[in-house]
């Protein structure tokens, strides 16, 4: 036996590659326990409480999909505000035409991720900065274009129908349901593909793109999913925005403040991670809760702490919490365990999950 | 006839947009920075200029003498600082950064300022006055100040970069800046040099757009960034007289979709550099791809 094959062997015996570090069935069952209690709600809490709950599902969702973009396939958008309006209008639409919102929300999810495809073919012809106002400038035209139908309310919008007859109560609930609904989706999506083979490839684009490229990794095809996903998540969350509002405004839902509140939940919890865009929109709701009665400040504020985070702290506030305990809740990557005999108590290394 | 007006009023508003796009085109050039705050430091510019009017009583037209300057000092400040810090980070973070910086900016206007427009009164001779040819071609005097005022900022960036020997110093840094420290220049003191001649042009456009339109704090992100964006892209990335160019094209299309239908006037805009991306996204007048 050569000493190549007797060191392979050897490694193979000793090293273990695994998910996690501790049994992943806790977390899964803390998540279902959290989403479970989540779901009680409407039973609990007054509509107004719901209703927040609903601005928060309708930021965590976005900002999944904002992290999913800029976090693993380096492409920065502003123009995520096109999807979030796209997703709003399909739902009036199919509304206008007699179905249901709540039926219509899964269809205009499908027909944001088909829009996708075109849009993408014309962004993708630019990079980073370039990119990022091409996707904004798409955003604007997509508005432009949309206005110029008065059977959808032009500039000022129409109200949604569908809801005649449905009790107040069991409105908010549902409404309140389906958001929670979108958000669990979301973060399954982005959580499945993120430990698919594409994740992998993504997780290669994130720490080293031309590393990746070099290593034969597809970086164009795998950006291009992340920007249909990304495209059909933000539609979903734009549906759910017509929902709760009852009515969909060309101005509102095509906002560029949509892009720049999913970015920074984004960045403030932390790119690259799963769990980053959830404590991030955690909290963009404590800080846009605390300070509304002052007008913009929460917006000058958000933009601060993420102009400082992504100076000097650059994993966010999860990758603080992360670097000392080395604890996931979405156990993504590889961990690398060493033979049984070393000292369990040593730093062990988490491959292809982060630097 | 009308539609002959209406090309000339497009094209003497793309001296507007290059001055808008000229700033924004340079700090790619020679930094990579794609700078997301640079339509609101314009709004800036124009509400500065609005302040030292109103505490100087300067005259109107005068007060870019002033207003440039600070602007050139703040972009050099902020290049130093916050950019540098960032690029040192990566291309990620730059976008971050300026992005940060961009919604602090509008929202700290929308606070201080108000959402209200304001404008920048230039006389009523100048604002509503205008050369006439025969009787349906118009040239307004005030664009024709703006376009004037756009070649010579080009004309004067050019020479600057052509012939100054900081200008041989910003176009050694911007092909290889290694090489250039190596040769003992600082390149992040020419980064910051290029900042604030991007920052003292886009606050002329400022002024220009206060004078010709009104100032609103949104105005920087809505208007002056993308169509900066859009004139960049149409003109070829990383070209200063492509500015020009790519901001006429854009004028005269949004002149034309007016002209079709009020409504239409960004659209237009819009479709044409939507146009350009499919057709040609080297710019529609670049020699080189890589300049």
């Amino acid at each position: 036996m050569s000493l190549a094959t007797r060191a392979k062997t050897r490694t193979a015996e000793s090293f273990r590659v695994t998910r996690s570090q501790r049994n992943v069935v806790w977390t899964g069952a803390g998540a279902l326990v959290v989403v479970v209690v989540l779901a009680f709600f409407p039973f609990l809490v007054y509509s107004g409480t719901t209703a927040i709950l609903v601005q928060g599902f309708i930021v965590l969702t976005l900002a999944t999909m904002w992290n999913l973009m800029a976090g693993y396939a380096g492409l920065v958008s502003v123009g995520q505000q096109g999807f979030v309006g796209l997703g709003a209008y399909f739902v009036l639409i199919l509304a206008l035409h007699g179905a249901s919102p709540f039926a219509a929300l899964p269809v205009a999810v499908v027909a944001c991720g088909v829009a996708a495809l075109p849009l993408w073919w014309l962004v993708s012809r630019l990079r980073s900065g370039y990119f990022a106002i091409a996707t904004w400038v798409l955003a604007a035209a997509i508005m432009l274009f949309i206005e110029q139908f008065s059977s959808l309310g032009s500039g000022t919008g129409l109200p949604l129908p569908g809801f005649t007859g449905m009790s107040p109560t069991l409105l908010t609930a549902y409404t309140y349901w389906i958001g929670l609904a979108v958000t669990v989706a979301a973060l399954a999506t982005v959580y499945l593909l993120l430990r698919s083979r594409l994740g992998l490839v993504l997780t290669a684009i994130r720490d080293d793109e031309v590393a990746a490229r070099s290593s034969g990794a597809r970086v164009g095809l795998a950006r291009l999913l992340v920007f249909v996903v990304a495209g059909a998540g933000c539609g979903a969350a734009g549906a759910v925005l017509a929902i709760s509002q009852l009515q969909v405004q060309p101005t509102a839902v095509f906002d560029v403040s949509w892009t720049a509140e999913m970015a920074f939940a984004a960045i403030i919890g932390g790119l690259g991670t799963i769990e980053g865009p959830i404590i991030g929109t955690l909290v963009y709701m404590l800080l846009q809760q605390t300070l509304q009665s002052f007008n913009a400040w929460y917006l000058i504020i958000l933009g601060l702490v993420a102009i400082v985070i992504a100076l000097f702290a650059r994993r966010g506030l999860w990758g603080l919490v992360d670097s000392r305990l080395s604890f996931r809740l979405f156990p993504v990557g590889y961990w690398l365990r060493g033979p049984v005999t070393e000292d369990r108590r040593s730093r062990r290394r988490a491959v292809g999950d982060q630097v | 006839m009308t539609w002959v007006n209406a090309i000339i009023q497009g094209l003497l508003t793309g001296g507007l947009y290059a001055l808008f796009a000229c700033g924004l085109s340079l700090m790619f050039g020679v930094m990579k920075v794609v700078n997301l705050a640079h339509g609101d430091l314009a709004v800036v510019g124009g509400y500065v200029a609005v302040g030292i009017i109103t505490v100087t009583h300067i005259p109107v037209l005068w007060s870019f003498v002033i207003v440039v300057p600070v602007m050139a000092v703040i972009g050099y400040a902020l290049q130093r600082t916050l950019i540098q810090s960032a690029l040192n980070r990566g291309v990620l973070t730059t976008l971050i950064v300026t992005l940060g910086l961009s919604m602090v900016i509008e929202n700290a206007l929308l606070e201080f300022f108000s959402a209200n427009t304001r404008g920048i009164g230039a006389g009523m001779t100048l604002v509503t006055g205008s050369f006439r040819i025969g009787s349906q071609i118009e040239l307004p005097y005030l664009l024709l100040l703006i376009f004037a005022i756009a070649v010579a900022v080009l004309l004067g960036l050019q020479y600057f970069l052509s012939q100054s020997s900081y200008g041989r110093l910003i176009r050694a840094v911007a092909d290889d800046k290694e090489a250039a420290q190596l040769s003992g220049a600082d390149y992040r003191h020419v980064f910051g040099i290029a900042a604030a001649l991007a920052l003292g042009t886009v606050a002329l456009g400022g002024i220009a757009y206060g004078m010709y339109q009104s100032l609103d704090p949104t105005a920087g992100t809505d208007t002056i960034l993308l169509f900066a964006f859009v004139a960049v892209v149409i003109g070829g990335l990383g070209s200063l007289w492509g500015t020009l160019a790519g901001g006429i094209v854009l004028g005269v299309a949004q002149q034309i979709g007016a002209q079709v239908n009020l409504s239409d006037e960004l659209l237009a805009g819009y479709l044409v550099f939507l146009l350009v991306l499919v057709l040609r996204p080297q710019g529609l007048f670049t020699r080189r791809a890589s300049s």
